[in-house]
């Protein structure tokens, strides 16, 4: 007990400081865990043998070369583990009669995808295993190959899977009518006095994170312990016991320093399964690093729709109805949430608006490709985009301002919490107020003064102004609702406060970054609620073993559902503490007042003890409350009864070159309303990080297969990830409206750049040359496209010319980039 | 196997590497210098960016005999005294990293770039570093982070001394203002 000090002013709360992060230490140094650095004794390495065609019978398989060369130890075929490598988890079965062909984790009798593993190579090196990947001699029997989601939903397709009576893995309808969420939507647009109708394409994304999948098994007797860049640990080694027969507590996983996911690493693999499978048979420790062509044809893909989307309105401007039908592209198989992804979107399509009546409608469907699944914004993005275009096209055929019409629509800052069409109940926030700080941000007028110029002198170079208004469902997610819409777990979060005798706090998260800066903000959380330094908490995560439950991260639900379960388990070590410090003191609990970190007894000046000093006594347990046992850690779990609604506004100022067909950002704005801001720091680095993914989907990347179903964007050459120089500064800003169902007020930031960025883009592009006849452009808006556009009419159709490099293949009207004989010499065979 | 000799982060190696075996290989599997990292096969994105005799390098497009006899600078090799690079520490500032894979080769390729552009303007600086792919921080933070780093250098002395990682100062960043 110390003599209470003069008190000077209490420190200035940790919430809301923009802290340096605690992680760059040892990430600017170099002195990192990924992986990939790890060795041990006797550790065997892997090489992956992948199907070089689409969709094939396998005949035979000859691994005999392979075996006999320097340095090879074993290897295995699908039929080696056909017994006990079971199927990749689908977590998600969005219908009841959802069709799910299976997923062998190594192709035993057939093939559906190109880069589809079919046998793996141990060996002493890593040199040794890819060396005689080339020695394995499959024989394939070629089965037609299906790529084109129309084509594959039409009448008599090809068979992705020829055990499979069609293409379609599920059809998930959302009738707000039927829901009672809103009227009939049938009745709605036939009673409108403008439809305005549009096919959007969300083209194949790839995540690609920069480092590329590792893992690692290491066999201790029955236990295993794998390590692997994953984003979840906890939800990857239930999976795996479920898998593979492994007891849940023989397999600990860890996640060590992570290099980015973005979804992509929200998954389990077939490799993570061969990986702890050879190390099973073997009792070696054994290793896998992928290559990033091998994580540019394996790793999940995302986006991949066609979206089909009609909007209701009277001549006013007040809109009626939404209509929404999209096709998305499942790839050959389902995932983790493959699913999941476009259902999650179903809610978002009515975006900030009060569409009286809406009806969703989606077909999942099988193609000979890259399973997809969570991709940053997962089914957010492409909600969000369809929406933000088609009010834009609304407000053409109407003659309106597209801000006007927007404003005219959304719902008002006094209406929260709103109830939309789609059943969810939006918090809080103000749409206005974000669009007057981001009009100011953007430095509207004059642009728009700049634009009227350069139309007026047909400028070769034109200017466009495009918006998005924007928001999105976070936090992922009440159980309850999860459990609603047939997502196989739960989505609560945990967390743990060990507090240390010296005093320091050890705080361990179930939630696993990689990236998002976890140590730092939960640090500060801990700091304010508890009272000690910054510099005293220590965060754990990302290993079983320490972090004994736990969902993990993704869905922008860290600090909403995560942050909540530490802000409450620091609540309940201090109601511990103060049981304690009313016995030192000895004084009644209620006359205890807790501040900075201390307890005194109200109207006494003179004693106090700090809770650090509470936690030399409970380890010590020498003099304490009657009845109480001797420890002040508290463990909590956090289940929200909503989402959280982030919302923003943002504005794209783009420069067309209406004679080269060069897109260049002039200005970005954007104002995001994100709840309570934790850290401002790691908030900009959010919003500029999902901006630079939203952006590149609107003018860069795009995954592009030939007619064969060859990836033929297989490299960081060809899948253009953006530079420096390809980005724009970014103005950013924020209003707060906290969110009312957690106990911090935040409601997530992860994914809001990524989600609201694509139809600012596109939406400003063709506000600069919609003046020219142009309608449409699809992403990504290649130059050759812009210009195609522009001078041919249509949506600029495929990436670049037939038979040059850059095209995969040719026109269909569904799909970029499907070959024809024709184009044949295009791609990268 | 071929035998090199080869100075890296200050210490000497002598050792015997395949013809075929890529700088970067040498230096994670035989030398153990993790910090340096592979993250693409066709040299895009310069995660592996190291110095060969001063000069930024894809030390997966130099193959290890090609480093004999010379100087190799990996990121572990860069701090000085327990003193952070005056980059690195602006990386920290600025927050220039987030999952902070890219990180090495970002550094070592913007430490190269301040050597021959000592105070570029942010689109030098933009097109000094777009050979090293990041997808996290959007870049706007790595382009204040060489500036910031750029305006230090500019005015302060190089130091030298031995490699050890360095302590991080974890207080608020000034240039952004806290929620009120």
């Amino acid at each position: 007990m110390t003599a209470l000090e003069d008190r000077t002013e209490a420190p200035a709360p940790e919430v809301g400081k923009a802290r340096k992060r605690k992680e760059d230490a040892r990430l600017i140094t170099g002195r990192t865990t990924w992986t990939d650095n790890m060795v041990l004794p006797g550790m065997l390495h892997l090489a992956v043998v992948r199907s070089p065609v689409a969709h094939a019978k396998i005949t035979s398989v000859d691994v005999s070369a392979a075996a006999d060369a320097p340095g090879v130890v074993a290897v295995f075929t699908g039929r080696d583990f056909a017994e006990e490598q079971g199927s990749i988890p689908c977590a998600w079965p969005v219908t009841p009669d959802m069709v799910n062909p299976g997923h062998p984790s190594l192709a035993v009798e057939e093939v559906n995808h190109v880069g589809e593993a079919v046998a793996v190579i141990v060996a002493r090196s890593k040199a040794a295993a890819q060396d005689a990947v080339e020695l394995v001699d499959v024989d394939y029997d070629p089965l037609p190959v299906v790529l084109d989601m129309e084509e594959a939903v039409a009448e008599q397709p090809d068979l992705c899977h020829d055990h499979l009576s069609s293409n379609e893995s599920f059809r998930f309808v959302f009738d707000a009518g039927e829901a009672g969420t809103g009227q009939n939507t049938d009745e709605a647009f036939a009673n409108a006095e403008v439809v305005v109708s549009r096919r959007f394409v969300q083209q194949r994304l790839i995540p690609a994170f920069m480092e590329p999948r590792a893992a690692v098994v290491q066999p201790q007797g029955d236990n295993y312990t794998m390590w692997s860049s994953t984003q979840v640990p906890h939800i990857l080694r239930l999976m795996l016991a479920m898998i593979t027969g492994t007891p849940e507590h023989k397999l600990r996983v860890i996640a060590p320093d992570v290099g980015g996911g973005f979804g992509g690493k929200l998954q389990v693999t077939p490799e993570e399964v061969i990986t702890l499978l050879v190390a099973r048979r073997l009792g070696k420790p054994v290793k896998w690093t992928e290559t990033r062509s091998e994580s540019l044809m394996s790793a999940h893909h995302g986006r991949d729709q066609i979206q089909y989307v009609d909007v209701a309105a009277d001549r006013e401007g007040n809109i009626k109805g939404l209509k929404v039908h999209i096709l998305s592209d499942m790839g050959a198989y389902l995932r983790l949430v493959s699913p999941g992804v476009p259902v999650l979107g179903a809610f978002m399509y009515p975006g900030i608006y009060k569409f009286p009546a809406y009806r969703f409608d989606c077909q999942g469907v099988f193609t000979n490709k890259t399973p997809t699944d969570a991709y940053r914004g997962a089914g957010r993005p492409e909600a969000t985009f369809a929406i933000e275009r088609i009010m834009d096209e609304l407000a053409v055929e109407l003659g309106m301002d597209p801000l006007e019409l927007r404003r005219k629509n959304w719902i008002k800052a006094e209406e929260f919490p709103f109830t939309t069409v789609a059943g969810l109940e939006y918090d809080s926030g103000d749409y206005d107020a974000a669009t007057q700080q981001a009009l100011e941000l953007l430095g509207y007028d004059e642009l728009r003064e700049e634009q009227r110029r350069r139309r007026e002198s047909d400028d070769p170079v034109q200017l466009g102004i495009g918006f998005s208004t924007f928001t999105e469902m976070c936090g992922l997610a009440p159980s309850r609702v999860l459990g609603s819409l047939s997502y196989g777990a739960g989505g609560w979060e945990h967390a743990s406060i060990r507090m240390l005798p010296t005093g320091k706090v050890e705080v361990v998260t179930g939630s696993t970054p990689h990236g998002q800066g976890h140590e730092t903000a939960w640090s500060q959380l801990v700091a304010d609620e508890l009272g000690v330094p910054f510099e005293d908490v220590e965060v754990l995560h990302g290993d079983t073993g320490i972090s004994s439950r736990g969902l993990d991260t993704y869905g922008s639900r860290s600090l909403v559902v995560g942050g909540a379960a530490v802000v409450s388990a620091s609540q309940k070590v201090v109601a511990k503490a103060r049981k304690v410090a009313a016995h030192l003191l000895e004084a009644g609990e209620d006359d205890l007042q807790f501040e900075s970190g201390s307890f005194s007894v109200r109207g006494t000046p003179g004693t106090s003890i700090s809770i650090q000093e509470i936690a030399l006594a409970t380890f010590a347990a020498h003099n304490f409350p009657e009845g109480m046992e001797p420890s002040i850690d508290a463990d909590a779990t956090f289940d929200p009864v909503n989402f959280s609604f982030p919302h923003g506004t943002h504005i794209c100022a783009m420069e067309v070159d209406t004679e080269t067909g060069f897109v260049k950002i002039r200005k970005y704005a954007c104002v995001d309303d994100v709840g309570k801001i934790v850290n401002p720091l790691i908030v900009e680095g959010q919003v500029h990080g999902g901006l630079a993914q939203g952006i590149a989907q609107a003018l860069y990347e795009e995954a592009i297969y030939d007619a064969d179903g060859n990836l033929t964007t297989g490299t960081f050459v060809d899948y253009l990830v953006p530079s420096a120089a390809d980005l724009p500064h970014f103005d950013t800003g924020n209003t707060v409206h906290e969110a009312p169902g957690n106990p911090i007020g935040a409601k997530g930031v992860g994914e809001a750049g990524c989600i609201a960025s694509t139809p600012a883009v596109v939406n400003a592009a063709l506000d600069a040359v919609r003046h020219l006849g142009v309608t449409d452009i699809r992403m990504p808006l290649t130059p050759e496209r812009v210009w195609r556009a522009i001078h041919s009419g249509g949506d600029g159709g495929d990436r670049a010319t037939a038979g040059s490099n850059a095209y995969g293949g040719a026109q269909t009207e569904t799909t970029a980039g499907v070959s024809t004989e024709a184009s044949s010499l295009g791609g990268d065979r | 196997m071929t035998r090199i000799s080869v100075r890296v982060d200050g210490a000497s190696y002598q050792d015997d590497v395949e013809p075929r075996t890529l700088l970067v290989h040498y230096l994670r599997e035989q030398l153990g210098k993790v910090g340096t990292v592979v993250g693409c096969d066709t040299s895009n994105c310069g995660a592996c960016t190291v110095h060969l005799d001063g000069e930024a390098v894809k030390s997966c497009t130099v193959l290890a005999v090609q480093a004999d006899g010379a100087e190799v600078t990996t990121i572990e090799g860069v701090s000085r005294g327990g003193e952070l690079h005056p980059v690195q520490k602006a990386f920290h500032e600025m927050h220039g990293l987030q999952c902070g894979f890219c990180t090495p080769g970002m550094i070592m390729a913007s430490i190269d770039l301040l050597q021959d552009n000592p105070d570029p303007s942010d689109d030098e600086v933009r097109e000094g570093i777009e050979g090293n792919l990041c997808r996290c921080t959007g870049y706007q933070n790595i382009v204040r982070a060489v500036q910031l780093a750029a305006g230090e250098m500019r005015g302060a002395p190089a130091s030298d001394g031995h490699v050890a990682p360095a302590v991080v100062d974890t207080a608020a960043a000034p240039h952004v203002v806290g929620q009120a």
